[in-house]
């Protein structure tokens, strides 16, 4: 029986707390948030070990691992702290702030022997598993393009007072929204050299991005484009779609399909055919000990809780993994105050128009 | 219960097999007559209980059934709350105490205001919990809700934190309030009965996927078919045809060759599809 400490119970931290609760070969023996009122309620009704400070947890109560769900620019002293005391941790993503804190903790996890992951759960969705397994393969042949969009509706007014609203504390559509489909470019195409054309763009928020945009310099000649939006209404929910582009076919996916088309060059894959093929994720999808809100989320802590009782299991999204995630987001960053490479010396700016009614009629 | 109910997910761009058909149906269901349009379809078919989410366009359905009586003579609702997004929105905007606000019951701001504060104040969530349930169920004034369902999110969630007690307040305050039956709706239904059973909700209405391919069946297909063999509880399936991985005849083969399942719940957008899922049903005498 792992016994487990949960840190953090806002929306990520309550709804992991819900899954790891349930999983049997674990027991949480403490739960811990600076807000009295949830912790009164689930200690209430739950009975659940609460505490408001976390060194004090960490002080009183005998673990081996802890989930730290927390705004991210706490992440960083939490995670040593936990790593100090020899425990396992589970941290929510992205890891920290700065990668040059992310490959400390690496580091000391890796010295100590320690489990840790991040909380990536796009690596555990059937439909971009498949997509890895496919690269492995070389199913499409030579990649030479990968597109990563996200898109969804997060931000769509000019207000908001939580962290994630503001760039010092991890909030923002790069850190919190961007971090995922970055996460899956280098899961499919590694540590990049270098990045290119990036936006930070604001379509609401006054304190942080709306939108991200750029292009990812990758060894041998494999480029990125990123495309991300959380202030698109459009969009019912949070939308990760992965476009990859090979000499011998193309991926596309996202959360629920593959759709693969392989041209005749293609080499033999199990189960595919040359021409088009769809894989939905009713049979990617394997079931879960407890379903909260999407396989993945149960998938990836059942990863850590069988990574702890065998540590011979492979790491998915080891805090090493997220390091490399953490430095591009760094670059993005870097390479967005830079503005335009290439100016045009001869540019005449004019205001733009106000939009004309009337000219968009419906045809009858 | 009626063999087959209408679900809603069609109508709100919820697909779970793909993100374009999801969409092209948002476009389509954008119109409240095209809605109503497939609800009526269904309706003259025979399939008469809409099982639907609180979603405010759901409100413009009620509605339109309000304003015509004798056209949905045997029209019922079996509402799900919360709809969630709705709260996140909320909770995210207005903080906790203005969300509460926000979804105010119409039958009295001063009582409904001691009703929520006070359960606040005193961290009792029987109070708040009847609440939250009464402005859900304000959008229904009127109509047929004989059963009301708590959605899958928050059955699941507390579930998983062992919030049992919540199940028991729901079900009684259902039962008092509007004389319906409560539903739970969940994606772990053996763990959900042993956990209705210690909050002494007798012989529980529970919707779960129950399907051939054991999609999104937590725990495995087995333990769903033990359940379904030895447990005392009325079962309504729903994802019958895994999102359309099961060939609609022989999803509903299967399903019919499943003990002591009461209710099928179901999602068409086209007369064609509502019909033919009508026939099969009735042939294999489900």
């Amino acid at each position: 029986m792992i016994k487990l400490g949960v840190v953090g119970l806002g929306k990520m931290g309550l709804s992991h707390l819900s899954m790891i609760k349930a999983h049997p070969d674990v027991r949480v023996d403490a739960v811990v948030d600076s807000t009295g009122y949830i912790l009164d309620v689930l200690s209430k009704y739950t009975g659940l070990v609460t505490f408001t400070d976390y060194q004090t947890m960490l002080d009183s109560v005998e673990l081996d691992a802890v989930l730290i769900a927390t705004p991210t620019r706490f992440h960083g002293p939490m995670v040593r702290a936990a790593l100090e005391k020899g425990l396992n941790v589970f941290c929510e993503k992205p890891l920290c702030l700065t990668s040059e804190e992310s490959r400390e903790l690496a580091e000391l996890a890796a010295e100590r022997g320690l489990v840790t992951q991040v909380g990536y759960h796009n690596r555990f969705v059937g439909a971009f598993r498949e997509v890895k397994a496919l690269l492995d393969a070389g199913a499409i042949g030579r990649v030479t393009h990968i597109l990563a969009e996200a898109y969804g509706p997060v931000v769509l007014k000019a207000k908001g007072s939580t962290w994630r609203s503001q760039r010092t504390e991890g909030g923002g559509c790069l850190y919190d929204y961007a971090a995922h489909p970055v996460d899956l470019l280098s899961w499919y195409a590694g540590a990049p050299v270098g990045v290119g054309g990036t936006i930070l763009g604001s379509v609401f928020s006054e304190n942080t991005e709306d939108e991200v945009f750029s292009t990812i310099y990758y060894p041998n000649n494999v480029s990125a484009q990123l495309s991300v939006n959380w202030s698109d209404e459009s969009y019912r929910k949070m939308t990760t779609q992965i476009t990859i582009t090979g000499t011998a076919g193309r991926i596309h996916a996202d959360r629920q399909e593959v759709q693969v088309y392989l041209r005749d060059t293609a080499p033999d894959v199990d189960g595919y055919d040359k021409g088009w093929n769809v894989r939905y994720t009713t049979e990617l999808t394997e079931n879960v000990w407890f379903y909260l809100r999407g396989e993945e989320y149960s998938a990836q802590l059942n990863h850590f809780v069988k990574r702890i009782e065998n540590g011979e299991l492979d790491d998915i999204n080891s805090f090493a993994s997220a390091a490399i995630t953490d430095r591009v987001l760094e670059l993005l960053t870097i390479d967005a105050e830079a503005g335009p490479a290439t100016l045009d010396a001869n540019a005449v700016v004019v205001a733009a128009p106000a939009p004309r009614r009337g000219l968009l009629r419906r045809r009858s | 219960m009626d063999r087959l109910l209408f679900g809603d997910n069609q109508f709100f761009g919820v697909n779970h097999m793909s993100e374009e058909k999801a969409r092209a149906q948002a476009m389509r269901f954008q119109d409240l007559d095209a809605v109503m349009e497939v609800l009526d379809t269904a309706y003259d078919e025979g399939i008469t209980t809409f099982m639907c989410t609180t979603h405010e366009r759901i409100a413009e359905v009620a509605d339109r059934v309000r304003q015509n009586p004798e056209r949905y003579a045997d029209f019922k609702f079996f509402p799900g709350m919360p709809y969630a997004h709705k709260y996140a929105d909320a909770v995210t905007e207005n903080g906790m105490l203005g969300a509460v606000r926000k979804f105010l019951p119409e039958e009295g701001i001063m009582n409904a205001m001691l009703r929520g504060g006070a359960s606040l104040a005193k961290k009792d969530v029987e109070g708040l919990i009847t609440l939250l349930v009464d402005a859900e169920m304000a959008m229904f004034r009127g109509l047929r809700t004989p059963v009301i369902w708590l959605q899958n999110v928050v059955v699941d969630l507390l579930l998983g934190l062992g919030f049992t007690e919540a199940f028991s307040i729901f079900a009684r305050h259902v039962r008092k309030r509007y004389n319906a039956e409560p539903g739970f709706i969940t994606m772990n239904l053996p763990m959900l009965l042993d956990a209705l059973d210690k909050a002494g909700v007798d012989n529980p209405i529970v919707c779960s996927n129950i399907n051939k391919i054991g999609f999104r069946m937590s725990g495995g297909i087995e333990g769903y078919h033990e359940v379904l063999e030895t447990r005392k509880f009325r079962a309504v399936a729903m994802s019958v045809f895994a999102s359309g991985a099961i060939p609609a005849r022989e999803a509903i083969e299967w399903i019919s060759e499943q003990p002591n399942i009461e209710s099928i719940v179901f999602g068409a957008s086209s007369r064609a599809n509502i019909r033919s899922t009508k026939q099969l049903v009735d042939e294999f005498g489900v």
